[in-house]
C-alpha cells in the first residue's frame, strides 16, 4: 500500500490528529501526526490488516529549532510496504507518549532519542541515558547544547 | 670466529657471567610482560591481528590478563569516552607497581578525529594516567605494535631498581 493511501485512510478513521501529508521529493514522503493520537494511530498502524507495521525500523529525535520532533520508520514484513511518522512537540514541553510496549525495539531507542536530544516520552518503562554517563547534563545533540568545561575534573576541550 | 663456534662455548671455557643483578632482574621483567588489554575501539581490531600468528604478540613475553591486578602495563587501544576515562583511572589505580602504559591509536594519544568537537571524548590518555609508550596511527599497523612493545622493553631494561635516588640526583646534576 502506498504512503498516501494509508494517509487517506488514517485521515478518515483519526481525524485531527493526522495532520499533514508530504510527498515533496528528493525526500521520502511522510505523515505527520500529533502526539496526542500518535498511540492509538501506530497501534492501528500495526494491527490493522491492510498496514500490519510489525516492524519499526528507526525511532530518532530530532531538533527543528523551536520544536522538537521524532521520526518513525515502518516496514511491514507481509505486505512489504513502508511509512515514515512524523510528529513534533514543542521544546519548552517536550512529551511523546510512548511507543515501546507496541515495537520493544522502541525501548532503546526512545532512550537514545531522550539521551541525546532530550524528548522524553510518556509512560516508557525505564526512561534513562543510554550513551552518555548517567550524571551527564544537557542532551548533546541539541543545536542550542554548549559543551561543558570540565567532566568529573577532566578537561572536555583540547 | 663464526656464530656456531659461539653458540659451542658462548663463555669461553667458564661457567661464569659477570653483571648486575639490575641488569639481570630488568632483562628477566622486560621480557615477561603481561598487559591488561583495555579495547576500546577500531584499534583493538587491528590488535586482533596482532595478537594472531601472523605477528604473533605473545613472543615478546606478553600475556593478556583479564585483571589489572596481574598486569605490568594496561594497553589502552582506542577512543577514550568520559565514560570509560573514569574506568581506566580504576583499572589503572588497581595495577600493582611498577606499571606501564603503552597508548594506541590517534584518539588514545591526543584524542584523534573527535579533537574539536567531540564532546564526549578525552582527548588523549595522558591526561588521566602517565603514558610510557605512544603508538600512533589510526588505527597503527601491526609493525608499529611491535616497535611500540620494543620501545617498552627498552625502556624496562634501562630502569634503576636499586639505589634510584643516587641515580636521579645523578641525571638531574647532568
Amino acid at each position: 500500500m502506498l504512503a498516501n493511501e494509508i494517509f487517506e485512510q488514517l485521515k478518515a478513521e483519526f481525524g485531527e490528529a493526522v495532520i499533514e501529508y508530504n510527498d515533496k521529493q528528493p525526500a521520502d514522503s511522510y505523515v505527520v501526526v500529533s502526539a496526542n493520537g500518535l498511540f492509538e494511530i501506530c497501534h492501528r498502524l500495526r494491527d490493522k490488516d491492510d498496514f500490519l507495521f510489525d516492524y519499526l525500523m528507526s525511532l530518532s529525535g530530532m531538533d527543528l529549532g523551536e520544536n522538537v520532533g521524532v521520526v518513525y520508520h515502518l516496514y511491514s514484513m507481509k505486505h512489504k510496504h513502508k511509512l515514515v511518522l512524523k510528529v513534533a512537540v514543542p521544546k519548552s514541553d517536550p512529551k511523546v507518549p510512548t511507543v515501546e510496549t507496541i515495537w520493544r525495539t522502541a525501548d532503546w531507542h526512545e532512550r537514545e532519542a531522550f539521551d541525546l536530544i532530550g524528548v522524553h516520552f510518556e509512560g516508557h518503562h525505564n526512561l534513562i541515558r543510554i550513551l552518555c554517563p548517567y550524571d551527564w547534563e544537557g542532551h548533546p545533540l541539541c543545536k542550542d547544547y554548549e559543551t561543558p568545561e570540565f567532566y568529573h575534573g577532566m578537561k572536555v576541550s583540547y | 670466529m663464526g656464530l656456531l663456534n659461539k653458540l659451542d662455548d658462548p663463555y669461553e671455557g667458564g661457567g661464569i657471567v659477570l653483571g648486575k643483578i639490575e641488569d639481570l632482574l630488568n632483562w628477566g621483567r622486560s621480557k615477561s610482560d603481561w598487559y591488561l588489554h583495555f579495547g576500546l575501539a577500531c584499534c583493538a581490531i587491528e590488535f586482533m591481528a596482532m595478537n594472531a600468528s601472523h605477528f604473533d604478540f605473545m613472543r615478546f613475553g606478553t600475556i593478556p590478563r583479564a585483571s589489572p591486578r596481574q598486569a605490568d602495563f594496561i594497553m589502552v587501544t582506542g577512543t577514550v569516552t568520559f565514560k570509560m576515562a573514569d574506568r581506566i583511572k580504576i583499572l589503572y589505580e588497581q595495577m600493582s607497581e611498577p606499571k606501564y602504559v603503552i597508548s594506541v591509536g590517534s584518539c588514545s594519544n591526543c584524542g584523534g578525529p573527535y579533537w574539536e568537537h567531540g564532546y564526549h571524548v578525552l582527548k588523549g590518555v595522558d591526561r588521566i594516567i602517565p603514558v610510557d609508550v605512544y603508538i600512533p596511527g589510526c588505527p597503527p599497523r601491526p609493525e608499529a605494535f611491535q616497535e611500540g612493545m620494543m620501545l617498552l622493553q627498552e625502556k624496562i631494561s634501562h630502569q634503576a631498581i636499586f639505589n634510584k635516588r643516587k641515580k636521579l640526583e645523578a641525571e638531574l646534576e647532568k
